[in-house]
């Protein structure tokens, strides 16, 4: 006899306390994908600049439904399940290409239009007037879930939600403008590089919300001078806790603090400089004095300019203890050889070998290993208090709060 | 030429292999260019590395943040180098194009096919030394497993 598995309890009310089961459970990960993936979020899909003409396609996914996002015959974008309502194959195999008007399955030759309709059925008459399918089959009643799309900033968005409201309203306006901050203008993209990360998807998304590590964990920034948690900034999370942006701001304030030398900090050093300061040669191109702006986009998204290294990042997951970031590095459209070539250099900030994030690679890792015989313990993310307001510091994990925030709120936790 | 470039690929991988990074700026001119990029972003053209130096000094850099401030578990390389195809001259330097395997050997002793691709050289002689003064690794899969700290 099979019984199925309890439903979990979430321990007590704060948010400063996680429960570690969160990040390994089978039935929880499933309930994720239902409830926040396919749930009323707005995922991110990809960059309209990817789709520029009729038929032009990529595929990727939505949580671990396979979708195909293509440019439609009057310009707007569609989004559909890749998945043949036939036997269920993937319909388009490509990761990107063009398509013309339609899409054939290669098993049956079953064809879809632009808007992912069914409008083909190979052999539907049959073969010399035998076979072929009832006459009671009707096309218009199969065909993969059709998502809605939205676009801002460049971005292209996807939901299987009617209820998730419209995309300027699900960021806020103060997300939406941080957001437009850096995406206010045709992007070029300059590559891109797919990181496969041995945690759960949650573990990378609070990584990027605690703004409390990134001089800890990440000591090239401290060690070669470039960012710590004494300069300016803080973290801005919205209301319902779910996107959050955090920024750097240097004033040159911080110059004789020897916070981190008084509390034995290994960042502190004084004996490292760049042989190659060319490296940080950075241009303020956002008119204001940001040097690093990270913002989330609940669930999947970040938004990242980091000096003059601009990156997209989509976070896909993969089951309970795996996932994907799908990194899309990106330089304006009217960049100018100098400014590319900087880019180009700052790229090496972030990314897979990113001085300042190969560690974001692995030290989910290290919290999914940590915790494998820690079920019923739970985390402490007390730095900053117990709410998931904005503050106007980063020695906080108020963005790591509002994560959980809005995670129970989907949840039914 | 063919034997040269096989020497120097094969005292290239030695050096990683064997920890001695602080040996492997030395196998490049200033200025240089080393890069590490995929097989599909080398096809469409896109510019971007997942390590990018275009000086000596910037790969110096490189080995001092990973001996001094990045954190990552230990874990080590075993590079294995084929024979170079040599492409002929251009602009005054050597072309060669080399595939190589890397298996990367973790702390706790898992074992791995980390990367494999092929290395796209441009080589050009320095007091009697043969050295790159590009070197562009080409990985053919896109896909990086958790981190890249220690250089192809």
């Amino acid at each position: 006899m099979s019984t199925s598995p309890p439903r979990r309890e979430w321990p007590g009310a704060t948010l400063a306390r996680v429960p570690y089961w969160v990040y390994g459970d089978e039935a929880n990960y499933r309930a994720e994908l239902r409830r926040i993936f396919e749930g009323p979020v707005w995922n991110y899909v990809g960059l309209e600049s990817d789709l520029a003409r009729t038929g032009d396609f990529r595929t990727t996914f939505v949580g671990e439904m396979p979708v195909v996002v293509v440019r439609g015959e009057t310009g707007e974008i569609h989004a559909f399940e890749n998945r043949c309502a036939h036997r269920g194959a993937l319909i388009a195999l490509d990761d990107c290409g063009s398509t013309g008007k339609r899409f054939q399955c290669v098993y049956h030759a079953w064809s879809y239009d632009l808007r992912g309709a069914l409008v083909g059925v190979a052999f539907e008459k049959g073969a010399n007037g035998k076979g072929g399918m009832p006459e009671s089959f009707c096309k218009a009643d199969h065909g993969p879930r059709q998502l809605r799309t939205a676009t801002i900033g460049g971005l292209v968005f996807a939901s299987l939600s009617p209820a998730a409201p419209p995309i300027e309203e699900y960021l806020g306006e103060a997300v939406r403008a941080r957001l437009l901050r850096v995406l206010g203008r045709p992007v070029q993209v300059l590559g891109r590089f797919v990181q496969a990360l041995p945690n759960n998807w949650k573990l990378y998304v609070e990584n990027v919300k605690d703004t409390y590590h990134a001089s800890l964990l990440h000591t090239f920034f401290s060690t070669f001078h470039i960012s710590r948690l004494t300069q300016g900034g803080g973290v801005l999370v919205s209301p319902d806790g779910a996107h959050h942006v955090s920024a750097t701001i240097d004033r040159g304030d911080d110059r004789g603090s020897t916070a981190y030398r008084d509390q034995g900090i290994r960042s502190e050093s004084d004996r490292y400089r760049l042989t190659d300061p060319s490296l940080l040669d950075t241009v303020k191109e956002f008119g204001d004095d940001i040097q690093l702006q990270i913002l989330t986009v609940f669930p999947n998204l970040v938004v990242q300019q980091v000096y003059n290294a601009l990156a997209v990042r989509q976070v896909l997951p993969k089951g309970p203890g795996a996932m994907e970031l799908h990194w899309t590095y990106l330089g304006f459209a009217d960049d100018t050889a100098e400014m590319r070539r900087r880019r180009l250099r700052q790229a090496n900030l972030v990314g897979p070998a990113g001085y300042v994030s190969m560690e974001d690679g692995c030290v989910g890792g290290f919290v999914q290993r940590g915790v494998a015989a820690a079920e019923d313990a739970l985390s402490v993310v007390n730095m900053g208090g117990e709410g998931a307001e904005s503050q106007d510091t980063r020695a906080t994990e108020a963005a790591v709060r509002g994560f959980w925030k809005a995670y129970r709120a989907y949840m039914g936790y | 030429m063919l034997e040269r470039v096989s020497r120097l690929n094969a005292e290239y991988a030695r050096a990683i292999d064997d920890d001695r990074l602080e040996d492997w700026p030395d196998f490049f001119t200033e200025p240089c260019l080393y890069s590490i990029t995929s097989a599909d972003n080398h096809r469409q053209g896109m510019p971007v590395g997942v390590i990018y130096a275009d000086s000596k000094g910037m790969l110096k850099d490189r080995v001092a943040a990973l001996r001094e401030a990045n954190v990552y578990e230990r874990q080590s390389y075993r590079h294995v180098v084929g024979l170079p195809a040599i492409l002929g001259e251009r602009d005054g330097a050597v072309r060669a194009e080399t595939p190589f395997l890397v298996v990367r050997i973790m702390r706790d002793g898992t074992m791995a096919l980390f990367a494999t691709g092929r290395y796209l050289d441009a080589l050009v002689e320095e007091a009697g030394v043969l050295r790159f003064r590009e070197r562009v690794v080409v990985c053919d899969s896109s896909r990086i497993d958790t981190l890249l700290a220690i250089p192809l």
